[in-house]
């Protein structure tokens, strides 16, 4: 039986992909005269050295936090592509409670980290009622949105709310103690236990709860699932409610964190919300999958820092192995089952 | 006054990508395909065309090479949605995920510079009163895909696989053809539309230079029921509120009002069209695709 198991796994359309991805990444390594040996050693050693594991662990906080929200509403078919504007303004909305509040500053950080979660979850609900009453797809809604929201933050940043004096597209810092504490003198902070605990959230609900049911039966078969009972819009309002609250949590996290402050592009430059999608996609939503997909992800986008400095090969490779990795995921290629001694020839429903 | 003709030509040289995109992805919903990939697409033409006529010295070459490129391109999609029967959402979203970072690799790779390549040897296309031959082309590109699809025998059977693909298989017509067909030509337009935005509305590359223009085309496509006359006026609606946003800029706006403006402009469209749709009863069921 465990044999069996082994090939079967190794048939899944996840590790050729994966493999796949890599090939293809070692070809584009040898296309610009590097070893891919050597790179793929430095983008490890870069990412979980000593010097690589915190700046790890702190991306990884993020796109882990991404993932989850993307999984979520994608365990029931339904596609989030909005996770740049929740983030960004659950991150604002963090920035400007954090310097307004007048409550003692650990209250402030609780305060700000709920108004954050708060305003991505509100928008990522504009965006389900778009869906449900105006009939405009998910997808494209969520997308849609997405763009103003950026543009409001950074307008907000680079005018009413700008540094005084500064010559950076900035808030003011938050005041004295507004900030999530670190592990250590590390970047890593109480972000990636909150992070952590919502994917336990996240995999008690999907297994052992009626509504994780709910959910899996929606995203296999939304016809059935709504024969059996599953109102799909109120699923699709709270899935995306919890999806962008946890976008406005990265955010509000971001914020909150080094260097403590909203800095106009911080938040979507490093392209958190596609890796996040990507890593969703990689695990088909599955809640550990997710966890461990955002950190290969997080791996990858920080090691490729390092593999640009050690084999000047630049780090937008990184972002190309993500994208053929799904590539060859969508497409449902695997490996032929000959390869893992499989006599019989079994037929899977297309 | 604000509406002049200036606005009205600007309005029209911003139309020219979207329009070409847009009826790209229309062909593609007419038979049956989803797709969403034209964002990636015509980053590929961008960054295709630019680099072409950077070392051919030719714009021409450089709209060629972007056209055949992102056609070469749109082959993931059809090979991995007709083909494989893999989902076509999925690999549109991974297809422009490849292109920005494909491009942005490119962009290091061969030029050595990160961001933006912009030279003022880099030779775009010439204007012919006012709009590039591209321009023109996609003008005449509605009129011919609107004769096709409504009096032409290919657009009757691009039709029937888009509706009803066992019916058309059972007349002798190969949906998967049709689907590989306009896959590849919107492919073909989109990289056209990426050689407009690179070689034609400037003369530079950068880093994500399509900025969502693609998916504003899948809303176009949308908005416009899939028909190319729908999807011009459409796309035109786009190119004013881009035109717009670029005038009110000049009237002391911050240039953020100016980006989010055409999205607002399309999302508000969206929501006015599909709120007077829901009103009338439905003749037939709408093919809903999540």
């Amino acid at each position: 039986m465990t044999r069996t198991r082994i090939a079967g796994a190794l048939r899944s359309p996840l590790t050729f992909s994966v493999l796949a991805g890599l090939l293809i990444g070692a070809l584009f390594l040898l296309g610009t005269g590097a070893d891919p040996l050597t790179a793929y050693q430095a983008v490890l050693t870069g990412a979980l050295g000593g010097d690589g594991i915190g700046p790890t662990l702190t991306t990884g906080t993020s796109v882990l936090g991404l993932a989850l929200a993307l999984a979520v509403p994608l365990r029931a078919g339904l596609i989030n592509l909005g996770g740049d504007g929740q983030m960004v303004l659950g991150g604002i909305t963090a920035a400007v409670t954090g310097l307004a509040s007048p409550l003692p500053a650990p209250l402030t950080v609780v305060l700000a980290l709920l108004a954050g979660t708060a305003a991505g979850a509100g928008y990522a609900v504009l965006a389900a009622l778009c869906e449900n009453r105006l009939g405009v797809p998910l997808l494209v809604s969520s997308l849609l949105l997405s763009y103003p929201a950026v543009s409001l933050a950074s307008y907000l940043a680079r005018y009413p709310l700008k540094e005084p004096g500064s010559s950076l597209p900035q808030t003011r810092a938050l005041p004295d103690g507004v900030a999530l504490p670190a592990f250590g003198d590390s970047t890593v902070t109480l972000g990636l236990v909150l992070v952590a605990l919502a994917a336990a959230a996240y995999w008690f609900t999907d297994r052992r709860t009626a509504v994780g049911y709910e959910i899996r039966m929606t995203g296999l078969n939304s016809r059935f699932s709504a024969y059996a009972g599953v109102e799909r819009r109120g699923l699709t309002l709270r899935l995306m409610s919890v999806s962008g609250g946890l976008a406005g949590l990265v955010g509000a996290i971001g914020v909150l964190s080094f260097p403590y402050r909203f800095v106009d592009g911080s938040l979507t430059a490093p392209g958190y919300t596609w890796t996040g999608l990507t890593a969703a996609l990689l695990a088909g939503a599955a809640p550990l999958g997710t966890v461990v997909a955002a950190f290969f992800f997080a791996v990858l986008q920080v090691g490729g820092l390092a593999m640009e400095r050690t084999t000047e090969v630049p780090r937008e490779l990184t972002q190309v192995l993500q994208a053929i990795v799904i590539v060859f995921l969508a497409a449902r290629l695997r490996f032929p089952s000959r390869w893992f001694g499989r006599r019989s020839r079994e037929r899977e429903a297309v | 006054m604000f509406l002049d003709p200036d606005l009205l030509m600007s309005a029209l040289r911003a139309l020219t990508p979207i329009l070409l995109a847009a009826l790209g992805g229309a062909l593609c919903e007419r038979a049956g395909v989803f797709n969403i990939g034209l964002e990636g697409m015509m980053l590929m033409g961008c960054f295709t065309s630019v680099a072409t006529s950077w070392f051919t010295g030719s714009p021409w070459l450089g709209v060629l090479a972007a056209a055949l490129a992102a056609a070469a391109y749109s082959l993931i999609l059809a090979v991995g949605a007709v083909t494989l029967r893999g989902d076509a959402v999925v690999l549109g979203i991974a297809m422009n995920l490849l292109a920005v970072g494909l491009t942005s690799f490119l962009l290091r790779t061969v030029f050595g510079v990160q961001g933006t390549f912009d030279d003022p040897s880099l030779a775009g296309l010439p204007l012919i009163g006012g709009f590039t031959p591209l321009a023109y082309l996609s003008w005449a590109a509605v009129a011919v895909a609107a004769l096709l699809l409504s009096r032409h025998v290919w657009g009757l059977r691009l039709r029937g696989v888009g509706e009803a693909p066992d019916a058309a298989a059972t007349l002798g017509v190969r949906p998967a053809s049709y689907q590989y067909g306009v896959i590849l030509l919107s492919g073909v337009l989109c990289g056209l539309a990426g050689a407009q935005l690179a070689l034609g509305n400037v003369t530079l590359f950068t880093e994500n230079m399509t900025a969502g223009r693609g998916w504003i085309a899948v809303v176009a496509v949308m908005l416009g029921r899939a028909a190319p006359l729908g999807v011009l006026l459409a796309a035109l609606l786009f190119g004013l509120a881009e035109a717009a946003g670029f005038r009110l800029q000049g009237l002391g706006l911050p240039q953020q009002a100016t980006d989010a403006a055409p999205y607002v402009v399309t999302l508000g469209a969206l929501f006015l069209t599909t709120a007077r749709r829901r009103r009338r009863p439905r003749t037939r069921s709408s093919g809903a695709r999540s």
